[in-house]
Formats: C-alpha cells, sequence, structure tokens
C-alpha cells in the first residue's frame, strides 16, 4: 500500500505548511480567487488571450520555488478528468474558424484547447495556494476575510476526515492483506463489510479526534490568529499588483495582437 | 480545598447499563493518585466525565472548583488535561512540533511563547530531538510520550493520564515513571501496570463493577493479594518476587 502511504504523506505535508513569507493567507487566497475568476471569464475561442494568464503561475512558481511538474504529476487524475470534459466540444463544433499554416482550425479544437487551459489553470492556481499556505492557512484566510466560524470548521474538519480515512483504509487493508496472503485486493463478498466497517471505524477516529482538539482549546469557531497581526504593506501591495496584471491582461488583448501579427 | 470532587456520580453510556454507580471521591491539589482496575470497568469513563466529554452524568463532579458543564468547559479545559489511552487519537497534525503547539496556539499565545512551551513540553518528555519528526513514522512510545507532551505544552495544573505505560518497553517506562514524578500538578493515572502506579501514586482508587471498591494508600491497597484477585488484578511484579 506504497500509493495510500504517499497519499497520506503529501495531505500530511499540506497540513504542516505554514507559510513563513510575509504575505499574508488572505492575500494569497484573494489573488488565487481573482485569478481563477479573470481565467474562467475569458471567451471560448480566446485562446491567446488566455495564454498570458499563465503569466502568473510561471512567475509564482519561480517566485515561489515550486516544482510545476511534480504537481502537474500529483496533479495528473484531475487533470485528465478535465482533458476529457474539454475534449467534447471538438464534436460539438466543427466550423473551422481559421487555417493554421494549411491546416484548418475548428471552433471545438480551439474551444476545447481554450477550456482545458482554463481547467489545468484555475487546478494549477489552487494546488499552488494549498502548496504555499495549507489547509489551515486557507482556513484562517476564510476566517479573516468573514467567513462564519461554523463554516470554516466544518471545512477543516472535513479535511481532517479525509486523513483518518486514509490512514483507516491503511490499517484495515494491512489486517486483511494479514489474512489473505497472495491476493491483491479485497476479494468481493469481503467488499461490503470492509466498507461498512470502515465507515463506522473512521467515523469513530475522526471523533476522538475532534474531541482531542476541543480538550486543547480548539473551540469550533475561531482559529486564532497569533495574536496582533494587520494586514501588511507587503500583502496589500501583492494584492494590487496582481490585480492590476489580470485586468490588463484580460483587458489588453496583447497574446491576441501577438497572435494576429504572426498569423497575418 | 479539593480541586477534583465527585459525589454519587453514576453514569451510562446508552441509558442501559451503569458503567459507573455511586461513586465519590475528592482530590487534594498535588496530589498523585492512581486509578485501578480489570479492563472495561470504566476508568477512561472516570477521566472523560472529568474534563467534560462525557455530558448526562449523574451525581456531582468538579473540577477546580467548578461544577463540570457546558457553562465551564473552556475552564476547566484550561485547567485539566487529558491524555487519550490511544495515542493516534491525540495526536492529529504532521510532526511533533505542530501537534504539541496546536493547544498553546489555540489559546492564542504569541509565537514565541508557543516555542517556548512546546520546547519545555519536549523536554519534560525527553524528546527534545524528534522535534521534526513526522508522527505517523514514530514508534507507538514515542507516539505515547508526544501525546503526553500535547497535554504539557498547556501547562495544566490537572493532568489525566490513561494507561501511559501501554505500548513502552522498559527504557521509556522508567523514563515515563521519571517524567510522572517530575511533572507538577494535581494527576490521575488510570492503569493496569499496578507497578507503574506502585512507583508512582501515593493514593490508590480500586474500581469494580462499575464501584469505587477502596480508596487508600496505595502500599496497602497493592499489597493486598485476596482484594486484588477477586477484582481481576494481580500483585505488582515487585512485590510477587518478595
Ligand atoms: N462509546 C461507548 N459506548 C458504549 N459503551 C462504551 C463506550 N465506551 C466504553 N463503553 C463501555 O463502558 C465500559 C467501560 O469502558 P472504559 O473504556 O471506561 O473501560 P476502561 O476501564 O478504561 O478499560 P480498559 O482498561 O480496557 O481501558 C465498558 O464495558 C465498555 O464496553
Ligand atoms: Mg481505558
Amino acid at each position: 500500500m506504497d500509493r495510500l502511504q504517499e497519499a497520506i504523506a503529501a495531505l500530511h505535508a499540506v497540513d504542516a505548511r505554514r507559510s513563513e513569507s510575509r504575505i499574508d493567507p488572505a492575500a494569497r487566497l484573494i489573488v488565487c480567487m481573482a485569478f481563477s475568476l479573470t481565467t474562467v471569464s475569458f471567451g471560448k475561442y480566446d485562446f491567446c488571450g488566455l495564454m498570458g494568464m499563465s503569466l502568473f503561475l510561471v512567475i509564482t512558481a519561480i517566485w515561489e520555488n515550486i516544482s510545476v511538474w511534480k504537481g502537474l504529476c500529483r496533479l495528473r487524475y484531475i487533470l485528465a478528468a478535465v482533458a476529457l470534459l474539454g475534449s467534447a466540444n471538438l464534436f460539438y463544433d466543427r466550423n473551422v474558424i481559421f487555417y493554421l499554416g494549411g491546416l484548418p482550425v475548428t471552433g471545438g479544437l480551439l474551444s476545447a484547447l481554450t477550456l482545458c487551459s482554463k481547467g489545468i489553470f484555475t487546478v494549477l492556481a489552487a494546488y499552488f495556494l494549498l502548496y504555499l499556505i495549507g489547509m489551515p492557512g486557507i482556513c484562517r484566510a476564510l476566517r479573516r476575510l468573514g467567513i462564519p466560524g461554523g463554516a470554516v470548521t466544518v471545512l477543516l474538519l472535513t479535511w481532517r476526515y479525509l486523513i483518518v480515512l486514509l490512514k483507516e483504509v491503511r490499517r484495515m487493508w494491512q489486517a486483511y492483506g494479514m489474512r489473505a496472503p497472495g491476493q491483491r485486493g479485497v476479494r468481493m463478498r469481503a467488499w461490503g463489510s470492509f466498507a461498512g466497517l470502515l465507515l463506522l471505524r473512521s467515523m469513530d477516529r475522526a471523533e476522538t479526534v475532534y474531541q482531542s482538539m476541543l480538550l486543547r482549546g480548539y473551540d469550533g469557531e475561531a482559529l486564532r490568529e497569533p495574536a496582533g497581526r494587520a494586514a501588511s504593506g507587503r500583502s496589500i501591495l501583492y494584492v494590487a499588483a496582481w490585480l492590476c496584471v489580470f485586468i490588463f491582461l484580460r483587458w489588453i488583448p496583447l497574446f491576441r495582437l501577438a497572435g494576429r501579427l504572426f498569423l497575418s | 480545598m479539593s480541586v477534583i470532587k465527585a459525589e454519587h456520580l453514576t453514569f451510562s453510556y446508552d441509558g442501559a447499563e451503569e458503567v459507573l454507580s455511586d461513586v465519590s471521591f475528592a482530590l487534594e491539589p498535588e496530589e498523585t493518585v492512581g486509578l485501578i482496575g480489570a479492563n472495561g470497568v470504566g476508568k477512561s469513563t472516570l477521566l472523560k466525565i472529568l474534563v467534560g466529554l462525557l455530558p448526562g452524568y449523574r451525581g456531582t463532579v468538579e473540577v477546580g472548583g467548578l461544577t463540570v458543564d457546558k457553562k465551564h468547559i473552556r475552564q476547566i479545559r484550561e485547567l485539566a488535561g487529558y491524555v487519550f489511552q490511544d495515542s493516534d487519537s491525540q495526536l492529529f497534525l504532521s510532526t511533533v512540533y505542530e501537534d504539541v503547539a496546536f493547544g498553546p496556539r489555540n489559546y492564542g499565545y504569541a509565537e514565541a511563547e508557543v516555542d517556548r512551551r512546546v520546547m519545555d513540553a519536549l523536554r519534560q518528555v525527553h524528546m527534545e530531538g524528534l522535534r521534526d519528526r513526522q508522527i505517523y513514522r514514530m514508534s507507538g512510545g514515542q507516539k505515547k510520550l508526544a501525546s503526553i507532551a500535547t497535554i504539557l505544552s498547556m501547562e495544566p495544573q490537572i493532568i489525566l493520564l490513561d494507561e501511559p505505560s501501554g505500548a513502552l518497553d522498559p527504557r521509556n517506562r522508567k523514563n515515563l515513571i521519571r517524567v510522572i514524578r517530575e511533572m507538577k500538578g494535581t494527576k490521575i493515572i488510570a492503569s493496569h501496570d499496578l507497578d507503574m502506579v506502585w512507583d508512582t501514586c501515593e493514593r490508590t482508587l480500586l474500581l469494580s463493577g462499575g464501584r469505587l471498591i477502596r480508596d487508600g494508600r496505595t502500599k496497602e491497597i497493592l499489597a493486598d493479594e485476596a482484594l486484588l484477585q477477586t477484582h481481576g488484578l494481580e500483585l505488582p511484579l515487585s512485590l510477587s518476587h518478595g
């Protein structure tokens, strides 16, 4: 069960991340959301314009030293699903829009490419955010932006439950494997009780984990900030600068102009 | 004034069978008390009631002069720390440091103070070297010591330890006994490791069939072979040899 171990480790890594940078998690959250909204708002044939948005991803990856390749590998299943959904467009829209060096480019191809890119960009942006500030950071940022504590707690607990669930799967899998040597996976007949027991056990454990959080002062409401932190000038600058860039990329068709130049 | 007081405490999980019936005792500040009894007599249940995890008991229970109920729950939990029998329930964050820092951070201390508390707690259980260790890569014994540290970092006045010596090898067990002796505050240690109780507790409470059978000096209760045997326990090894 190396895969499970790997998944648990990855979740824990995200859990442990505390941003050491001086940029507020809330600022990062705002920029990430603005990025996603701008990305999604591009027209369905505006592939060239959309490519401009990659600037944010490239700069963030370089600046924060994030390996995009590793990210893509980790996210391969999600990305594959995105690609699959996007490629449906290929079959709907067969009008030829223009010729690229003699090859016809249909509306379907263009919109499929645009849709896939939109998906990949937003998923990557979310991954970067998780990588940079971690789940607790996101929850803290949400609190700071005025989301009710109850809602944030539910999010945090769902996250914890996911980890608990995976650990429980591993434990039961090992126990099962021990007594069913030479067998790959769980046999059909055992699946029902395996799943039922898993649910009960993981819920039980999630409950005790929650109790342990309560006993250590988690009041189910506020996720406390280290005392006395105001929005730093750096964070404000970070948000303002990126918002300007997004607006510029969205409304001034830099890449499209370049594209025109190239095509004509 | 007693720090912990229970009077006519009765409890059942689902209204059917009484797990605890008519239990009364009181603890003075700085006392270390052993809570012994066979498997399933309600040791963990009693400790959980004291920290307000199991509401709906009958009788009176007071911790630090406060009645254990919804109104006082936050104050009581700041006063009293409970170390779970099963460390995997206690530890849920990724690294030792993060988990030990969870409590102090919840109480809103500044990062410097959090750091001091974490390092203090780790020093007390002799685990400074493992501060950045990932928890799922630790042995059962290490996890036990780490989960004790998660409570020590909150600097509680009352510490409730549930089966602390389970999963510990002889050396770590000795280490734990030293840790318990060095810990300040009022302590209740629920265990069927009678040797450890013998080494750490002045006073012992013996539970059986949901009732408090004996409350007295450890030296007397643990030396009473007939009493222990009727209630499913055996003499501590250190006594049975000599
Ligand atoms: N969540 C629960 N729901 C219903 N019954 C429970 C629950 N937890 C414990 N019990 C029952 O309550 C009784 C006391 O359990 P408790 O865990 O307090 O025993 P214990 O003295 O701590 O035992 P051990 O030495 O095995 O830890 C047992 O008979 C147990 O079956
Ligand atoms: Mg118990």
